[in-house]
Parts: structure tokens; sequence; C-alpha cells
């Protein structure tokens, strides 16, 4: 299990490579990767994430840990960043790998719901002349509420 | 003394990223006043509760947590990682 929180650009193809390479008796592995994407007026000039030192590390590996109580993983990473980011740059990635598929999807996507609205990170779309926080959607916190609802 | 940590907006509003405050508070909620009352920069990081979190020495928690013996107080929006 690994967990990184880092300002420096990541190789999502490269970490998946040295990822699966060290895996045994998985027999599958699923991948996200979040991207920048420009804002939905268009025109955005970078992302700036800014996160909680210490309560992020700590944060995230107790939601990898409720994933690995969840379900039987071989292993899981998750990469972070924070600071500056321009579109198109990976912002985080998560990996999970399993004996069968079901559980490596649903521990993979468990991570990212977990990690969208529990995570202390806070993303700012930097414009040409404006810049605004990302509010946190609704959906977020919803999505959260499917797990809770499957909690033995 | 308490340790507050403001991030985001919260931050924004203050003007600054962490401040050690003496404080006899008991609770989140006693100290949101007690700050509210020092300067209408709170005011305006403190005015809408609803979409404010607060984290205890770095665990989430409610505004109505006891402080006895806590270092670390952070005050922030949702979070938006991922």
């Amino acid at each position: 299990m690994s967990v990184r929180v880092q300002s420096a650009r990541f190789d999502a193809g490269a970490e998946l490579n040295a990822f699966s390479a060290g895996l045994e008796n998985a027999g599958a592995v699923v991948s996200f990767t979040g991207v920048v994407r420009d804002r939905e007026a268009g025109g955005m000039v970078a992302m700036e994430i800014e996160h909680y030192p210490g309560m992020t590390e700590r944060a995230i590996a107790g939601i990898v840990e409720e994933a690995r109580r969840r379900w039987d993983l071989a292993d899981a990473l998750v990469i972070h960043r924070h600071g500056r980011l321009v579109p198109a740059e990976p912002i985080m990635m998560v990996a999970t790998a399993a004996r069968h598929r079901l559980a490596a999807f649903e521990a993979a996507e468990f991570l990212m719901d977990y990690l969208k609205s529990r995570a202390p990170f806070w993303k700012k779309e930097i414009g040409p002349r404006d810049a605004a926080w990302v509010a946190a959607k609704d959906g977020d916190e919803a999505a959260l509420g499917r797990w809770a609802a499957r909690e033995q | 003394m308490i340790d507050c940590l403001y991030f985001a907006w919260v931050r924004e509003r203050i003007g600054a990223p962490r401040e050690r405050v003496e404080t006899s508070a008991a609770t989140v909620m006693e100290l949101v006043e007690e700050l509210r009352g020092r300067d209408p920069r709170y005011g305006a990081a403190f005015a809408d509760l609803s979409a404010l979190r607060v984290a205890v020495d770095q665990e989430l928690s409610g505004f109505d947590a006891p402080l006895a013996g806590v270092r670390e107080v952070a005050f922030f929006p949702p979070m938006t990682g991922g």
C-alpha cells in the first residue's frame, strides 16, 4: 500500500507499470487518473491545489485502510498532487489490485469517492483575470451514502 | 493555547494561514464565538457555519467538539480533492 502527496508531476503510465510489476496473485488491476480540465467558461490558466499537511496523509491512509477492510486487496496506490497545475496535467491517481475485478473496481471507486470529500484538498481555478475556489458538489457527499448503505 | 489553522477562502477572509490563540473556550463553537468577537474578519469567515468544516487535531469533527487537551483546530470549506 502506498500513499504519496506531492507537488511534482508524475507519469501515470509509469506508476501503473511499477504498481503492476510488484503484484503477486492479483488477477485484476484498476486505475483512475484525474486530470486538470478547463473551466466551463474556458480560459483556465492554472489550478492551485491547497492541502493540510499532516492531516492529508492521515486522512488518505485512513481511507485506504477502510478500503482494505472492505475488500480483499493485493495492493493499493494513491498519488495526489498539490500546488500549481496547468490544464491536462495529472492531479491524482488511484490504483487497486485484487484477485477479481469486482473488488478492484469497487475499491477504486470507493477510494475516489472518499478522496473527493474526505481528504483535505481545496482546488482554485485561476483564469487570466479572475480566480475562484471550486465548490463541493452535493453529489460528492451523496456518493458517500452508497457506501454507508452497504456497511455490514 | 490552541493553534488555529485556516484553509482556502477561510484563510483568505481571515488573512492568515495559522495563528496561536489564547483561549479558554470549552468547545469549537465557543472558540468560533470568541474569534467572531475579536475582529470583523472572523465574522466574514464564520458567517455561515453550514459552509464550513472543522478538524480537531487533524480529525474531522463537529462544532460541538470539546477542546480540552486539543492542540490544533482547523477551519475550512468542504473539501474538493480527487
